[in-house]
This record gives structure tokens, C-alpha cells and sequence, in this order.
């Protein structure tokens, strides 16, 4: 019997799990932006002091955790397990990491959904009895993804106004059983959803019924409201797929115009630092929320937040292949208050 | 008065390529090869020609005039020297350009390296 | 089942024009000035190029060839200081179309892949983006020469 499942899609914690300590890492750019002083650790250079990009993020990830460690009071070897994914193929940011930390690792991928799938899941270990101590991390890199997804960085091309910008960033979450910190109560997982947006520089609209298909199911799920919520924070849909996303739930009879923000509108200024759509990325929805909103928790000016991370589970492979671009989303409800 | 030529012909064809990319699907990529075999054939149809003459640079710089100096260079070839001079004429005419492209991208690409974006 | 296929192509669609609406016009008249002004310009310049070599007595054929070379040479070295994909940005296919632009489509992929080696990176990744030009430039100019060749003009 699955107890602790409501609705369809939503799981409920007996014992919330606790968030004990945050830790953040970003590139020069996200630290021009308005979010600059709530991060940890802001790069001069992208480069990390490393021979390549993939080891440069590699690395801001392995520091990130050991950093939000550090700052848990507690040793790498307290750690049980580690929930982690990034964007490069075969997550090599991500296992090249884990291969230097020596924490048991699980790799995921769920493109930029990847920050609340590994709070999803960390959250169900530590719930379910399998851990007491485990670290969430997530991390992505302008420069890698650009070369992986798009072009070479000297290609004198144009981006379109609907492209986003990969987020340079790592943020890393400490879950524990017991401690002090915001709790996560509910986690709702998201489907994959497609409806037919083939445009791999238009990944709002590609994500963003599947964000709205989560909040939807949440909100049925559990029987919350728009209310419910101080903050409700997609990850990374930018300024077309938040619209989307808010017309789309409201067309399911809620309304969350009034608390919602998107990460990748909050992490760059986007006239200013001529983003076009916004930021995206695993390290979009990681660094807002372990960096900001985190901090405004603690500080107690945010009290229940819904995280959406989005992630577009598209492939260079399948994008040339003329295939439609898949989307999901995950919803984890955090709260100072149980 | 050439250089005005060279202006006014090699803006617009850049114009139309410009159009094409904010206005269709179509990547950067997909122009360049679009502009290429136009050239090739528009000057197969005797159409380039007159344009070359006219717009000078303007229209031998744009990747169109690749073209041309292609399809020139197979037709001229095969006129002297038959179906063979239809396989090496495009590539002779254009192998200057071709070969400076390998040798400098490899140079550069040995003494660069790539910056990231701001 | 048919049925539900047909529904989801049509939901599929409207879906689009619905997304369709919401995506900002690109500033057209902005980025064809643009355009028009730097392509311009990159041609008067080959155009001054070409005077040169002709006053040094180069012939047609071979001022064409010279100008190729340094344009491209320039392309490259502007791509390898960084400074071509800035002036990109704003010209857009002001600076793609003239040859500087295909000299950049070969150095900017040749360098990003320096990291992976200068066979299987630099040299393999070299004509990622303007191999298909020459593939398509190449075989076209061999096919307008064997017709012309049969069809006897």
C-alpha cells in the first residue's frame, strides 16, 4: 500500500525531510545580475582555473557540494548518497564529480528539470528510511552547453529573441532527517508532455505545458491553492513560457499570476545583460533557489514555496532528426511551517 | 562610383540573407548553402554575370559569388577541355580561397582560443 | 485510436499558432540596416582590395583569387581575437554572407574543438559548419559543367 501517495502524481512525507544547508556557484555573468549577492561563490573566469569547460563545471559542482557541507557542519563521509545530474552527455560534469567526492552516486537526467528531481527523489530516501544524510546538486555551463547544443562560442551568428541563456551555475542542497531548516512536505512528478513545439530555441513554450500540467495536478492532487503559496517558481521558462504557463493554468481554474516567478527571469536582468528570453539550465533553478530563495527562507520573508524545475528532454540527435521537443516538470513544496 | 556599386550590391544581397533568416526557419547554415548554389546556378542561367559586372566586390564577396567563380570556372574548364574540365574547373577557380580557409583556420585556431560570450 | 492521434495532431496545432502569437517579432528594419551597411562595407573593401592587386597587374581570374585569400585570412584572424562573433551579433548576415563569414563558419568550430585534439578536434570539426557549402558549391559547379558539356552549348 502506497501510504503516503495523494492523488495521482503526489507523494506527502511523513517526516519532512529538512534542508539543512544550501551552497552556490556562479559565473561572472549570473554575477552581474540582480541575484549577485545571494550567491556563494561568483567566478571571475568561466574557466575555473581548469584545461576545459566540462571540467570547469565539473569542478564548480564537486566545490559546491563541499561548500554546502561545509556549511551543514558535516564531513563528505556523512554524506550517503549524492542526487545529481547536469546537461553535457553521459553527465560528465556530474560523474566526474562524484568520481572525486567518493559519495554514493546516482546520475540524473532530466535536462533543467534536474534540481527538483533530485530533491524529489533525496526527499523519498531520507523518508523512507534509506538515508539520514544526502546531498542534492545540479550544475550547468554556458560555454559547454553552447557547444554541445548549439554553436562555437566565436560563430558570428544571431540569437533569436526566443533563445534563453545557459546559466553557469551550481547549487547544491544537504537533506537531512532531522536539523534545522525549511521542510520539504510534497513532492508532485511531473509527466512528460509534448505538444509539438519543435523550435530548439523556443524551449519555454516546449516546457511549459508540462509546468502547467504539474501545477495543475498539484494543486489536484493535494488540494492546495494558489494561497497556499508565497512563491510559486518555475525553473527556467523565460519570459514566453512563464506567460504560457500562467494563461494555461488559469484555463484549469487557478490562478497564480499574483506568486508566480521564474527562475530564469529572476537570475539575469534580461534588458540590461541582453539575455533575449531569459536564463536557463540544471544551474538556472539550482542557483535561484539554493542561492535566493533559500536564503529567503531562512530569513523567514518566503514561508511556502513551489519549485517547478522544467527540463526540455531534447537531444542533438533528436533535434536533427526533426522530432518535437518533450517536456517535464517536477513540483516540491517547501515550507517553514509544517 | 564602383565602390557605391560594390555597396549598394553586396548590402542587398546580405539583406536578402538577413530576411531569410528572420523571416523563415532557416539557420545560418541553410543560407549560406541556399546562397552557394543560387550562385551556381543563376550563373549557369547567365543571370550572375551581369550582376558581377556590375556590383564588382559586391557581388563576387557575398558566398553567391563563390558560386559564380564555380560555375564559371566548370564552364570555362569544360569548354577547353571537356568532361573533365567539368570536374576540375569549380573547385580550380575557387581552390585559392578554399586552401587559405584551411591553412589560416588552422593557424588561428592553434595561436586562439575561443572567449566565452558576455 | 485513430481518433485520438488525430486529436492530439490537432491540439498539436493549435498549440503552435497559440505559441505563435506570443513570440516577438524580430526588429526587421533594424537588423537589415544592419546588414545592409556592414555586407556593404565588407564588399567596398574587397572592392579596394581588388584595385590593388589589379594595379599590380594580377589578372581578372587571379585578382579574384587574391582578394579571396585575404578576406578570408581576415576573417580568421578577426574570429581568432574574438572580435568577429561581436560584430555578428549586430550584423547578422551582414558579416555570415560575404566570404569573411564562411572564413569564420571554418576557424570558430576548428578552435572551439582545439580541446579534443588537432586531429579529431581542430581538423575533424574544421568544416562542421561550411563543409555542406562546399559539398553543395562543389557538386553543383560539377553538374552545371557536365551539362553544359552534353546538352553542347
Amino acid at each position: 500500500m502506497a501510504t503516503k501517495k495523494l492523488g495521482k502524481q503526489t507523494v506527502k512525507f511523513d517526516h519532512p525531510p529538512v534542508i539543512i544547508a544550501t551552497a552556490t556557484t556562479v559565473g561572472p555573468k549570473e554575477g552581474e545580475g540582480p541575484l549577485s549577492s545571494y550567491f556563494d561563490t561568483i567566478l571571475s573566469d568561466d574557466l575555473y582555473g581548469e584545461k576545459s569547460w566540462e571540467l570547469a563545471e565539473s569542478k564548480m559542482l564537486r566545490e559546491t557540494v563541499k561548500t554546502a557541507v561545509q556549511k551543514a557542519n558535516k564531513n563528505i563521509t556523512d554524506m550517503e548518497y549524492m542526487l545529481s545530474g547536469d546537461l553535457l552527455n553521459q553527465l560528465m560534469s556530474a560523474s566526474f564529480a562524484a568520481r572525486d567526492l567518493g559519495i554514493p552516486f546516482f546520475g540524473l537526467y532530466g535536462a533543467c528539470s534536474t534540481m527538483t528531481e533530485s530533491l524529489s527523489l533525496g526527499a523519498m530516501l531520507i523518508d523512507g528510511g534509506y538515508a539520514t544524510h544526502l546531498v542534492a546538486v545540479t550544475s550547468s555551463h554556458f560555454s559547454s552547453a553552447e557547444r554541445q547544443f548549439r554553436f562555437p562560442l566565436e560563430l558570428g551568428n544571431q540569437r533569436p529573441l526566443t533563445a534563453q541563456w545557459t546559466v553557469t551555475g551550481a547549487g547544491a542542497a544537504i537533506l537531512a532527517s532531522y536539523g534545522q531548516g525549511p521542510r520539504i512536505t510534497h513532492v508532485t512528478t511531473g509527466k512528460v508532455i509534448d505538444l509539438g513545439i519543435k523550435d530548439a530555441n523556443n524551449m519555454g513554450a516546449a516546457m511549459a505545458p508540462a509546468a502547467s500540467d504539474t501545477i495543475t495536478m498539484h494543486f489536484q492532487d493535494t488540494g492546495f491553492t494558489p494561497e497556499s503559496y508565497d512563491l510559486i517558481v518555475t525553473g527556467d521558462l523565460g519570459a514566453i513560457g512563464k506567460e504560457i504557463t500562467e494563461e494555461m493554468v488559469y484555463d484549469q481554474g487557478y490562478n497564480i499570476t499574483k506568486v508566480y516567478e521564474d527562475c530564469g527571469l529572476m537570475i539575469f536582468d534580461n534588458k540590461a545583460q541582453d539575455t533575449h528570453a531569459g536564463g536557463s539550465g540544471c544551474g538556472c533553478s539550482a542557483s535561484v533557489f539554493c542561492g535566493y530563495i533559500y536564503k529567503q527562507m531562512l530569513e523567514k520573508k518566503l514561508n511556502r514555496v513551489l519549485l517547478i524545475s522544467t527540463g526540455a528532454l531534447l537531444s542533438t540527435t533528436s533535434a536533427q532528426q526533426g522530432q518535437t521537443i518533450p517536456g517535464i516538470a517536477h513540483a516540491v513544496t517547501i515550507t517553514n511551517h509544517i | 562610383m564602383d565602390y557605391i556599386r560594390a555597396f549598394v550590391v553586396g548590402g542587398l544581397i546580405c539583406v536578402i540573407g538577413q530576411l531569410l533568416m528572420d523571416g523563415t526557419k532557416l539557420t545560418p547554415a541553410h543560407v549560406l548553402v541556399l546562397f552557394v548554389t543560387a550562385g551556381v546556378i543563376l550563373t549557369a542561367l547567365g543571370i550572375y554575370e551581369p550582376i558581377a559586372e556590375f556590383g564588382g566586390a559586391g557581388a563576387t564577396v557575398p558566398l553567391p559569388g563563390f558560386g559564380y567563380a564555380l560555375a564559371k570556372g566548370a564552364i570555362k574548364a569544360t569548354k577547353a577541355k571537356g568532361v573533365l574540365g567539368a570536374f576540375t574547373g569549380g573547385v580550380q577557380a575557387t581552390a585559392g580561397g578554399v586552401a587559405a580557409a584551411i591553412l589560416f583556420g588552422y593557424l588561428m585556431s592553434v595561436i586562439f582560443t575561443p572567449k566565452t560570450k558576455k | 485510436m485513430q481518433n485520438k492521434k488525430l486529436q492530439s495532431i490537432n491540439k498539436q496545432q493549435e498549440y503552435n499558432e497559440y505559441v505563435q502569437q506570443k513570440i516577438p517579432k524580430p526588429t526587421y528594419l533594424k537588423n537589415c540596416l544592419w546588414a545592409f551597411v556592414v555586407g556593404g562595407l565588407i564588399c567596398v573593401f574587397g572592392q579596394f582590395i581588388g584595385s590593388i592587386f589589379k594595379n599590380m597587374g594580377l589578372d581578372q581570374d587571379e585578382v579574384a583569387t587574391a582578394t579571396a585569400i585575404v578576406l578570408v585570412f581576415l576573417g580568421a584572424f578577426l574570429t581568432g581575437l574574438g572580435v568577429y562573433d561581436q560584430l555578428g551579433k549586430r550584423a547578422g548576415a551582414g558579416s555570415i554572407v560575404p566570404i569573411t563569414g564562411f572564413a569564420n563558419s571554418i576557424v570558430s568550430p576548428a578552435m572551439e574543438f582545439k580541446r579534443e585534439g588537432y586531429i579529431f578536434g581542430v581538423a575533424a570539426k574544421m568544416f562542421v559548419l561550411a563543409g555542406p557549402v562546399l559539398v553543395y558549391g562543389f557538386g553543383s559547379s560539377v553538374i552545371v559543367g557536365l551539362l553544359y558539356y552534353f546538352l553542347g552549348k
